[in-house]
């Protein structure tokens, strides 16, 4: 697996849509492994933030460099799991076989255990969107995981998940953490992000609000804007 | 009442006449429909998935095509068969291969646009998850025909149904020769003219049988997609 992947850069990016700033000039620079968790009210620009750091969406102006070389060069040593499963219309073990094919010809059986790792591998045959909202969600994470990312990126890929799912997919991703990948993960769930995180980007109105230590955060977080967003106070 | 069981008659007997108005008709509409869907569906999926100045106008004179008259359509490519027209040399006007040829300009605007929003909506929904997992070019276009491989059954039933049920444009084209280019459509709108209203009631209950088929299929294509959650 890659490791060339750290520090993140973000420099100045802006985004406009519609008219609205949704992303005002974000400074940021990741560079310790593990996991990163994104936080921040709604519409703050969490989720453009992870688009923009995986390419989706091209930013007005801003550079983003992993391991000092251009996004786009890093494009194969990404994986994202969006918060909406989008799987293909055919069976499981063919949707993880469509996003890694040299792997499903040279080590089939790295699919079926790939599955297994998600709880899923009594469903290989079955159309992949006839399973339950977290079963699909759990095949998005272990199809982003085939090909072992250097960098994985989950927008509320727990969202709406049962509680049993939600604690599969951490295990996961912390299992894949501790192999090296780095992880990063908006949510708004703030147990979720005292279980899983190393590190709090707190992203308030297009901005980088505040970035700490994840034990920092909960504990002294520096900003009124973090302190409110804690104590479960509506940001607008 | 004589005319129906009459016309029944010569379903049941495989009557010769009957049965070599019928194989031409399906013969002709399923050339056109194969030629058709080469062509219209990596038309519809490349104007689907591209971006280029023009394209919402192409979408536009596609969808507008769908409702071409057929008589219209008979028209012109008869002004292009003809011998003077420009490819009046191939000698082609008044074969079965002139009503091909018309056929498939009839239906192919009318598979490309319903394939182009099916393709279209199935872009939408995948882009992203392409994109995040590198899948491009080829490999995304095959995996959009692959996905979208009921849907787009449908919407090739629905332009055989509209060649085999046409009839303004092969019989400006075809001309309606017996034994040569007389189809079913232009058969009964002759032998009712002529009031040989047998004739013209078999082939009527035939058509509407295979439209019929046609149209049970399209059905059970769907429930089948619908079921597995592939529609």
């Amino acid at each position: 697996m890659p490791r060339a992947i750290l520090p993140i850069h973000i420099c100045d990016l802006h985004l406009i849509k519609g008219g609205r700033t949704v992303l005002g000039g974000i400074n940021l620079v990741i560079e310790e492994p593990g996991i990163t968790v994104i936080m921040g009210p709604n519409g703050a620009g969490k989720s453009m933030l992870l688009r923009c750091l995986h390419g989706l969406i091209e930013p007005d102006q801003g550079q983003i460099t992993l391991g000092h070389r251009a996004l786009a060069d890093c494009r194969d040593q990404q994986a994202m799991v969006f918060q909406q499963p989008v799987l293909l219309r055919r069976t499981v073990l063919q949707n993880l076989a469509f996003a890694a094919p040299e792997l499903a010809k040279s080590h089939p059986q790295r699919l079926l255990h790939a599955l297994a790792s998600v709880n899923l591998a009594d469903r290989a045959d079955q159309p992949a969107r006839m399973l339950s909202g977290g079963e699909q969600q759990r095949l998005s994470l272990a199809r982003a995981l085939l090909n072992q990312p250097a960098l994985l990126l989950l927008d509320e890929a727990t969202a709406s998940m049962d509680p049993a799912s939600v604690l599969l997919m951490e295990s996961l991703v912390k299992a894949q953490s501790a192999q090296g990948t780095k992880v990063i993960l908006v949510s708004h769930d703030q147990g979720q992000a005292r279980r899983l995180a190393d590190e709090i980007v707190f992203v308030c109105n297009g901005q980088v609000a505040e970035q700490s230590p994840a034990d920092q955060f909960f504990t002294a977080s520096q900003t009124p804007a973090a302190k409110a967003y804690l104590a479960g106070e509506i940001l607008i | 009442m004589d005319v129906l069981a009459e016309a029944f008659r010569l379903i049941i007997t495989l009557d010769a006449d009957l049965f070599e108005i019928l194989w031409l008709s399906i013969r002709v509409s399923l050339v056109a429909l194969v030629i058709s869907v080469v062509i219209s569906l990596p038309l519809g999926t490349y104007l689907a998935i591209t971006k280029f100045p023009g394209r919402k106008f192409c979408i536009l004179l596609l969808n507008a095509l769908m409702g071409m008259p057929p008589v219209v359509v008979g028209l012109m490519v008869y002004l292009l068969l003809s011998r003077s027209g420009p490819l009046g040399w191939l000698g082609l006007l008044y074969t079965p291969s002139a009503m091909i040829i018309a056929q498939v300009v009839l239906i192919t605007p009318i598979i490309s646009a319903l394939a182009n929003q099916v393709i279209e909506n199935l872009h939408l929904e995948y882009r992203d998850t392409f994109y995040s997992m590198g899948v491009t070019g080829r490999r995304a276009v095959v995996a959009y025909l692959v996905d979208a491989r009921y849907a787009l059954t449908t919407c090739i039933l629905a332009g055989f149904g509209r060649a085999i049920a046409e009839v303004g444009a092969v019989i400006i084209v075809g001309g309606n020769i017996d034994h040569l280019t007389r189809v079913m459509t232009t058969a009964i709108a002759l032998e009712t003219s002529k009031g040989n209203l047998t004739l013209a009631l078999s082939l009527g209950t035939v058509l509407l049988a295979l439209s019929l088929l046609v149209n049970a299929l399209v059905i059970s294509v769907r429930e089948y997609a619908g079921k597995r959650q592939y529609a």
